[in-house]
């Protein structure tokens, strides 16, 4: 009997959690608006959010990118396709691993900052200090930071494909002797602008969107002591990596079912 | 101000290396770049099979891709396969007696449509149809016929 209204609370709570982060996401989203007059704002989160992802997020393609080449070219050379490297490097880090690993990543190393700082905000009680000044949080700290996420996700994901398919490159043809022509040719021949850069410019805007909701709300959300905070940050790349994954198969079997 | 400053000029860098790398993906690694479809014709070719040509198969004659398949139907009164071609309109002076036949890259390569072209004086009109078009070699087919000739052959 225990479990039955154990199970029946938390599924109370799960679905007020999410009632109050729709709240909250309407909110924001409310206050993009007073936010895009006051561009300085923006620009100072696009830095932490976005500038100090850079560095993770290039490193990190370089090395996806030179792992794909040289596990796709002992794999394609078995059947003497190796002329095709350039397509499965493209491929898989355009359509997939660009907009996944860049948002777990991101996930990592902004969300979880965002949280932690929010929820510090919170529990040093800042932020009902600015609604004592008839400052809107919300307005204020929150919508800059979701609007930098939400830009800079596509853009990050977008230097990771760019990088690992340099990285691929690099490896593929630099060590491995692939052709350098047919790396490109085959690559440009198969890849389409609009099935393949495109959907997964769209997915780096869901995955950017996703991520910064959770964790901004999660520390909008968090118990105020130090031990909530550190729960908080926990949950952010938790459910953030969650919530990634299971986006990107919805979406792909969405985008790229038809084939 | 000299910090808020420096941090503009970073913020600045990564939109414009964001921007640059989508470019250099849309640019160098789509066909973005190669082909357009603003800038062409199409023409029509009925092949009795047209094979694994897919939409999107490339077009090409001599060995140049000069264009790109744009539909593949079934004709219910002809039992052929219509295939649409969207060919590239700085080619425009294909003869109306070309060739079209559905060949393989490689062994296990995709299928491309290769044009030929005759002798004739006249050109091929948009929205015309090419004549004489050969079917796409089903591999299936052609071990069958090897299998059935070599064991005729014994028999001898």
């Amino acid at each position: 009997m225990d479990f039955i209204e154990g199970l029946g609370a938390s599924t109370r709570i799960s679905f007020n959690k999410l009632g109050r982060g729709t709240h909250f996401l309407v909110q924001t989203i409310s206050g993009i608006m007073s936010v895009l007059l006051r561009p300085r704002l923006l620009t100072k989160q696009l830095y932490s959010v976005g500038v100090m992802s850079f560095l993770i997020i290039t490193i990190s393609g370089l090395f996806v990118g030179m792992v794909l080449g040289l596990q796709g070219y002992y794999t394609l050379s078995d059947f003497g396709a190796e002329e095709t490297l350039g397509v499965m490097v493209a491929a898989s880090l355009v359509r997939e691993l660009g907009p996944v690993v860049s948002a777990l990543l991101f996930a990592g190393r902004a969300g979880s900052a965002l949280t932690a700082e929010i929820g510090l905000m919170k529990a040093t009680e800042q932020l009902s200090g600015m609604e004592m000044m008839a400052i809107d949080p919300i307005k204020r700290i929150i919508t800059p930071r979701f609007l930098a996420g939400l830009i800079s996700m596509p853009l990050l994901a977008g230097i990771f494909s760019a990088v690992g398919i340099i990285g691929g490159q690099i490896v593929g043809s630099g060590l491995l002797g692939v052709d350098e022509g047919a790396y490109w040719s085959q690559m440009q021949a198969s890849i389409d602008f609009y099935d393949d850069i495109v959907n997964g410019v769209i997915k780096s805007i869901v995955f950017g969107f996703v991520t910064s909701w959770i964790a901004l709300f999660e520390g909008y959300d968090a118990i105020p002591t130090s031990e909530g905070v550190s729960r908080a940050t926990t949950r952010t790349v938790v459910n953030s990596a969650f919530t990634i994954l299971g986006l990107d198969f919805i979406l792909t079997a969405l985008m790229f079912g038809d084939h | 101000m000299q910090h808020t400053r420096n941090q503009d000029t970073l913020v600045g860098l990564l939109v414009a290396s964001g921007i640059a790398g989508l470019f250099f993906l849309a640019m160098h690694v789509s066909n973005l770049s190669s082909f357009s479809d603003e800038d062409s014709y199409t023409i029509t070719a009925k092949f009795e099979n047209s094979g694994g040509l897919k939409v999107k198969s490339p077009v090409s004659a001599a060995g140049v891709k000069i264009g790109k398949v744009t539909s593949i139907s079934f004709d219910p009164k002809t039992y052929k396969s219509v295939v649409q071609l969207s060919i590239n309109s700085k080619y425009s002076t294909l003869p109306d007696d070309t060739t079209a036949s559905v060949f393989t890259a490689g062994l296990l390569g995709e299928q491309y449509v290769n044009l030929e072209p005759g002798g004739s004086e006249t050109y091929l009109k948009k929205g015309g149809e090419i004549e004489i078009t050969q079917s796409a070699i089903i591999l299936e087919k052609a071990i069958g016929q090897f299998l059935f000739k070599s064991a005729a052959e014994e028999k001898k």
